[in-house]
C-alpha cells in the first residue's frame, strides 16, 4: 500500500473516531492501565464537567460512585491476551457518555472465560433484586465478605446498582477459548 | 496515648484520635490507594485504646464520600467500638451526613443495623 493511502486510511480513521464519539455523547473515552492516579484524573475532570454544567449534587455524587467503583473493576480483574500488545493486566477501555436523561459509565476488559459463569450468576442475581433486596445483599456481603489481596471488598456491583436504582448491562463478547471481551454499562439518572 | 492526626486529601479522610481533647473524627473522602495500609495504624490504636478507655468515646464520622474497599474497614472501626461497647465501655457513634444526601444517610442506617452500639444519626446542611 502506498504511503498516501495509509495517511488518507488514518485521517479517515481520526475523523471517523472523532464523529462515533459525538453520536454517542461520548465525554471521556480511555484505554489503558487503570491506576490510582488515572481514577483521581478521571474523576475530577468529570465532576468538574458536571459542576460547569450544574448537575445536581445526587446525580454528580452518584456517577462519582460509579465512576471509581468501574475503574476499580478493571484495575482489579482485567486479565490480558498474552498475543496482544496490551498484554497486562488491570487494563481496558473506559468511557463516559451524557445523554438527555442520563449518564452511562461503560467498561470493557479481557476476561478469563472460566470466570464468566460466577460473574454473570452475581450480576443476574443483583439485577433481580429490588431496593431492600440490594440492602440485604449489601449488608450480607460487607459481614461476611473479606478484602481480597487486591483490595477489592465484592461489593462494587451491589453498590451501583444502589446507588443507581437501575438494571446493570453487561455481555460477554467471546475472543477465543480462553478468553472473552466483558462490556459493562452503568446508566445514572440526571435529575 | 498518642495522638493520631491526619491531614485528609482527596482521596483520603482527615483523621483525629485524641483522648486527652476528647476528640475521635473521620471526615472527608475516602478512596485510598491501598484502605489496609491507610486503616491499619487507625484500628491498631484502637485496640490499644480500647484497653485503656475510662470515660465517654464519642466517635465521629463526617464523610462525604467513601468507596467500597473503604466501606469494609469502617466496619472494622465500628466493630471495635462494638466490642468496647460490649465490654462495659460508654461509646456513642454519631454519623453526620449532608442533609441532602440520602446515599450517606442510608449507609448510616446500614451500619446501624449490623452493629450492636448506640448511633446516631445527624444530618448537617452544607450551606
Amino acid at each position: 500500500m502506498d504511503k498516501k493511502m495509509d495517511v488518507t486510511d488514518f485521517l479517515e480513521f481520526v475523523y471517523s473516531f472523532y464523529k462515533t464519539m459525538d453520536d454517542h455523547e461520548i465525554s471521556l473515552v480511555y484505554e489503558g492501565e487503570v491506576t490510582h492516579q488515572i481514577t483521581k484524573a478521571f474523576t475530577s475532570l468529570t465532576e468538574a464537567n458536571m459542576e460547569r454544567e450544574e448537575e445536581s449534587n445526587s446525580t454528580q455524587k452518584k456517577v462519582f460512585h460509579v465512576m471509581v467503583e468501574c475503574l476499580q473493576n478493571i484495575s482489579k480483574h482485567a486479565d490480558f491476551l498474552e498475543e496482544s500488545q496490551f498484554n497486562r493486566e488491570g487494563r481496558g477501555i473506559f468511557m463516559v457518555s451524557k445523554g438527555k436523561e442520563e449518564y452511562s459509565v461503560t467498561t470493557g476488559n479481557i476476561l478469563e472465560n472460566s470466570k464468566i459463569a460466577e460473574i454473570g450468576k452475581t450480576l443476574d442475581q443483583i439485577n433481580s433484586l429490588d431496593k431492600d433486596g440490594l440492602k440485604q445483599l449489601y449488608k450480607q456481603q460487607i459481614k461476611e465478605g473479606r478484602l481480597s489481596n487486591k483490595g477489592g471488598a465484592g461489593l462494587g456491583f451491589i453498590d451501583i446498582a444502589k446507588k443507581t436504582g437501575k438494571k446493570i448491562d453487561y455481555n460477554f463478547l467471546n475472543i477465543n477459548d480462553n478468553y472473552s471481551f466483558f462490556i459493562l454499562t452503568s446508566k445514572i439518572s440526571r435529575i | 496515648m498518642e495522638v493520631i492526626k491526619i491531614v485528609g486529601t482527596d482521596d483520603t479522610p482527615t483523621v483525629i484520635l485524641d483522648v486527652e481533647n476528647e476528640i475521635f473524627e473521620i471526615s472527608g473522602r475516602s478512596l485510598p490507594e491501598d484502605v489496609t495500609a491507610f486503616y491499619e495504624p487507625i484500628l491498631d490504636w484502637l485496640d490499644r485504646y480500647s484497653e485503656s478507655a475510662s470515660g465517654k468515646t464519642v466517635f465521629n464520622f463526617k464523610l462525604v464520600y467513601f468507596n467500597t474497599a473503604s466501606s469494609k474497614l469502617i466496619l472494622d472501626i465500628l466493630l471495635k467500638l462494638e466490642e468496647m461497647y460490649e465490654a462495659g465501655k460508654d461509646i456513642v457513634i454519631k454519623w453526620h451526613y449532608p442533609e441532602d444526601d440520602e446515599d450517606m444517610e442510608e449507609a448510616g442506617e446500614e451500619y446501624a443495623d449490623i452493629v450492636e452500639v448506640p448511633f446516631e444519626q445527624v444530618g448537617y446542611s452544607l450551606d
